[in-house]
Formats: C-alpha cells, structure tokens, sequence
C-alpha cells in the first residue's frame, strides 16, 4: 500500500502517521455506522417506529450529538470509590479492542503487522477486557456493579473457550494461523476442483462459525447474554456509576468490539478481503479490499444485532448450561471431524 | 539490537516495581492488578526475544486467564475498598530466604547454560517450529503434562462435586 504511493517512510513515520490514524478510523468508523445503522435505525423499524429523525437527514448525525453530550457531562467518581482503578478500568476495555484490530488484513499489503500467530493473538487480546470489566465493577464500590462485574466475568470465562475452540477448525483447515494466511487458503481453495469462489470457509465450517458468532454474542455481553448490565435486574451492571466520557469510552469499546468481532468473522469464514472474480495477488485489492471487508463486516455485525433485538434474556444457569454442556462439546467434536477429513482429504 | 536493550530496560523497570507493589500493597486487588502488569511485561520480554508464540500464550492464559479467575474469585468472597490491616504476612525471614534461593538457582542455570552465546538476529520462531518440536524432541514432557493436567481437572471436577446422601 504504502509502495505504492512511492513514499518511504522511517518507521516511527510508519507506525505514528500512517498507522495509527489509519488503525483509529478502522476501529471508530465502523463503531459509528453500527450504533448509527443497527442501534438507532434498524432497531427502530424492528419496533415499527422511525428512530432519531431530527439531528441531519435521517438523523444521520445523531451520534456526533450524542458524543457531544457525553463530552459535556460530569465526570462522577463515587465517594467511596476506588479512584485509580475507577479511572483506568474503560481504557483497558478500549485498549483490548483496539490490540485486536492490529491483526486485520484489509488487502495483500494493507495491514498493520503481519503476525504469524495473527488470529491466536486476536483471541489472547480479547481475554485482557474482562480485567477491564472486573475493575470496573468492584471499583464502582456498588453492590450492582459488583454482582455485575462477576457475572460479566462468569459469561467471558465460559464463552471464551468454545470462541477459541471454533477457531481452531478454522486454523486447521487453512493451515496457518496468520490472518492473510486463512484469507488466501480460502482464495486459493477449491470446492471438489472448482476453484470459481475459492473456498469461503462458512461451507465447511459451518458449525464452527455458528459457534464463534453465539460466543461472540456472550463475549459482547449483547441480548440475549446481556445479564451483565442487565436493566431490569441490576441498573447496568459495572456500568452503573460511570457517567461522561469514561461511560462513553466504555460504549465505544462495546460498538467497536462488535465491528472487530464481525471482522475477524469475515476472515474467517467469508474470505476476509478477498470478492471471486480477481486475482488473489492483484494490486487491486489494497484499495478495494478494505471496502470488500468493511461490507462482509457490516453483513455479520447485522447477525449480532439482529439476535440482540430479538431475543428475550437468557438465565445465568442457562447461560452457563449452553457453554460447558453444548457449544464446548460441539466444537470439540467440529475439531476432530476436521482433523480427520483434513488428513483423509 | 540497541532498540531491544532499551525496551528490555524500560519493561525489566516496569516488571521490578511493579513486582515490589505487588507483596507491598495493602489491598488484595490491588496487589493482583499490579501482577498483570508484571505478566504483562513477561510478555513483552519473550515478544522482544522474537517468542511471538510464547509471549501470545502467556497474554493468553496468566493475564486472560489466571488473573481472571483469581480476581473472580477473591471478589466473591471478600474483596473491600481501601487498605486492609494483617493483609502481609507477619513471617518475611522464610520467604526471603526462599525468594533469595529461587533467585540464586535460576540466576546460576541461566547463566551456566547461555554463558557467551548470543542470540542470531532477526529470529521471529513461528508457530509451526513450535509445534514441529513439541510434537518430536519433547513429545514425552508435552504427553506427561497433558496427563498432568488432565489429572487436575478430574481433581478439581471431584472436590468441587457434592455427593448425594
């Protein structure tokens, strides 16, 4: 991407002016247009009515007054609160999030690093926002965030093993654990010798992807998983005491997750970067690539939040019933069937 | 290399105090949040090596998982806001003399085994070396911990399941 432009940047060039500009749009972007699509609009016509309609055409520009009045607000730290720990809590739930971008490939030379352990750091980097999480419900010095802290930590602990077990087939069957790796064995791959689509993984593994997107539903802690700011039960859980921006940095980590989540989905299952018709290696993909990608991303947050409108809340004791005694055993047994047709294939 | 001396520097300072806050502070989550950090930077140590598996796992199962279940716990039992009387230990001779001789034997087996070798540049192990040399040169220590392991959690499945009279 970058050669192409002809320039050649030092590396600290690289890393602070293109990089990290380029890696806070590709976590902001989509994190606005899914609170902006899905949240504010989809939702609304799900429940026959219009949604925010005043703020710009449509209300296209709800969001940027919604933001405006966070930033406004008062920061309230609880009297009793543990103040540090209060203030450190969302921005190691951001933080997750935006380590977690670092591994997405958007075309052949349009990525950030191209790790070999790409989609094992991915998921090692998801498990850090629960510290986030926890901290902020014990800090909060608040039963409610307490109980919600825990709760938020009993849900990611149990859905984090079948979200790494659907991955493993997925690894399997591309052979490598690096993310442009699993984007080319499916551009590369061939459906009993036809090669016209590639081999978008979401055919074979199918299970596996199903899996992924229940547990990334639990790891996002959207409905039906949401006990941990259950409303109705506990005010919002570890959220309850946070007002202002620290609130606003804990929704955007939330959004922002869900859209590197159904990226990370995309790659998978779907190909990543990669549309049939074009040649895996053409220069072409470093510009659409990213575009093909934000779409697919798009197609698969609207699952997520689909399921989250629909939905009624599960039980915790269900909630931890589907994780140990189905989807783990499951993808247990998607593991093996893979292993065996990867060798006997 | 002098870039990787500088960082080595700055995450061994990080590690160090925050290692100190860790047995020093007062509060029992506080004490376990400061050990992320030290995790943290025994991460980014083997990262620096070129460990990229390695530095992964140890985010992965100490950070995401360890400390995880250990916060979880110690926050359903008991976990209060603010310094806690009789949190340290009131005997320091024996873990000093412990903490010292642990520190002694892993200085001198370093030491003795990488004494004069020095690492060959641009080493990034991929993943694939990993498992190649787990699954052929170490297959009996990988199977004998799996067993290990599996051993504990029928253990834990045992103590934690109520037997009904």
């Amino acid at each position: 991407m970058i050669e192409l432009l002809a320039l050649n940047p030092s590396w600290w060039q690289e890393t602070f002016l293109i990089k990290v500009p380029i890696g806070l749009l590709a976590v902001l972007l989509p994190a606005g247009t899914i609170v902006y699509l899905y949240l504010f609009k989809a939702i609304s016509f799900m429940q026959s009515r219009l949604g925010p309609m005043e703020a710009g055409p449509y209300g296209s520009l709800q969001l940027l007054a919604e933001v405006g009045k966070w930033l406004q607000k008062e920061d309230i730290f609880p009297s009793k609160a543990d103040k540090f720990v209060f203030a450190a809590a969302p921005f190691v739930v951001l933080m997750s999030t935006f380590l977690l971008v670092v591994v997405l490939p958007a075309g052949p030379d349009a990525l950030f690093v191209d790790l070999d352990a790409g989609i094992y750091l991915a998921m090692a980097v998801s498990s850090v926002s629960v510290i986030g999480i926890l901290m902020a419900g014990w800090s909060s010095a608040n039963k409610y965030s307490l109980l919600g802290g825990i709760r938020a930590a009993g849900q990611l602990i149990a859905y984090e093993l079948p979200l790494i077990l659907a991955v493993v087939g997925v690894v399997i069957q591309a052979g490598t654990m690096n993310m442009q790796g699993i984007v080319l064995a499916q551009a590369e791959g061939e459906i009993f010798g036809w090669g016209g689509i590639g081999n978008p993984f979401i055919l074979t593994q199918f299970i596996g992807f199903v899996i992924f997107m229940i547990a990334v539903q639990a790891e996002l802690t959207q409905a039906p998983f949401d006990m941990p700011v259950a409303e109705s039960e506990l005010v919002t859980g570890y959220l309850t005491e946070y007002s202002g921006i620290r609130f606003l940095l804990f929704f955007i980590g939330e959004f922002a997750s869900a859209g590197v989540f159904s990226a990370i989905a995309a790659v998978l299952f779907f190909g990543g970067w990669y549309i049939p018709g074009i040649d895996a290696g053409s220069q072409v993909f470093n510009v659409i690539g990213p575009l093909v990608l934000a779409t697919k991303t798009m197609i698969i947050a609207f699952l997520i939040f689909w399921f989250r409108f629909t939905f009624p809340r599960f039980r915790e004791d269900q909630l931890q019933r589907l994780a140990w005694k189905f989807l783990i055993p499951l993808s247990l047994v998607n593991i093996a069937l893979t292993g065996v047709l990867k060798v006997a294939l | 290399m002098v870039a990787q001396n500088v960082f080595f520097a700055i995450l061994a300072l990080l590690m160090i105090v925050s290692a100190l806050k860790v047995v020093t502070t007062k509060n029992i989550v506080h004490a376990a949040l400061w050990l992320v950090l030290v995790l943290a930077g025994v991460a980014g140590q083997f990262l620096l090596l070129g460990a990229e598996f390695v530095g992964v796992t140890q985010i992965l199962v100490y950070i995401g998982a360890v400390i995880v279940l250990l916060l979880f716990g110690v926050m359903l039992t008991k976990a209060s806001i603010g310094d806690e009387e009789n949190i340290n230990m009131p005997n320091r001779v024996l873990p000093a003399v412990i903490g010292t001789l642990m520190f002694a034997v892993m200085s001198y087996s370093i030491i003795d085994s990488y004494r004069g070798e020095e690492l060959p540049k641009e080493t990034v192990t991929n993943a694939a070396r990993v498992s190649d040399s787990i699954f052929s040169d170490f297959i009996i220590p990988f199977e004998a911990v799996s067993v290990l392991l599996l051993a504990a959690l029928i253990g834990a499945v045992v103590i934690a399941r109520k037997e009904v009279a």
